[in-house]
């Protein structure tokens, strides 16, 4: 995705390397997909179709409210 | 003696034989407080050996903490696979891998070479659609485990 998009950036986080990040985002179980939009974010849980994954990442940020 | 089977050698080599593209993966460490630095530098070695198209460059965050910063990165091991385009400036793929990419993280970051290599994106119509809607910086972190 961030390869498809230049305004999007994709980390991969090895969660057992960094506990302070797993407390930061609160990280219960894995794969957890946070998405972040300035100081807005939404959470994933769990592996998604793609299209779905896309879908739930995407559109509390594309979507006019 | 190498970490990867002679079988996963061989099916990586064929894997990166279909890369149009050279790929850079910057390989951000440091020398103290590292557990996992030497690990992900000993992971990330096997791979030019097996292509000509995958090259390392070692970045240390403390010493060249600026370069570290232009990439967002504040913490080691990190990677973050880079190309050069038709002029020769080098182009960030804005993907990073934080933490020795072992384990299923290995797979995403060969995934990840071959996608920033010249392969086509695995993402549908639809999603690429989607995506090109997006229209200010979005963060994505996703947290997995190696195993």
């Amino acid at each position: 995705m961030a390869f498809a998009n230049p305004h999007i950036t994709a980390y991969a986080v090895e969660a057992t390397e960094f506990p302070d990040l797993v407390r930061r985002y609160q990280v219960t179980g894995v794969p957890k997909t946070v998405v972040a939009v300035g100081n807005e974010a939404v959470e994933i849980l769990g592996a998604l179709p793609q299209e779905a994954f896309v879908e739930q990442a995407l559109t509390p940020f594309t979507t006019d409210s | 003696m190498g970490l990867l089977s002679p079988a996963d050698q061989e099916k990586l080599r064929e894997a990166f034989s279909e890369m149009t593209r050279a790929v850079r993966l910057l390989f951000f460490t440091q020398t103290l407080d590292c557990e996992t630095c030497l690990t992900a530098r000993q992971i990330l070695d096997e791979l030019p050996l097996l292509t000509d198209k995958i090259a390392i460059d070692e970045i240390n965050v403390v010493i060249d903490a600026d370069r570290a910063k232009r990439f967002g990165i504040d913490r080691a091991p990190a990677v973050v696979p880079v190309w050069r385009d038709e002029q020769g400036a080098e182009q960030d793929s804005r993907i990073r891998f934080l933490g020795a990419p072992s384990g299923y993280e290995f797979v995403s970051l060969v995934q990840a070479v071959m996608l920033v290599g010249g392969r086509p994106s695995i993402l549908s119509a639809a999603s690429l659609a989607r995506l090109a809607a997006v229209d200010k910086p979005v963060t994505m972190q996703v947290f997995a485990t190696p195993t």
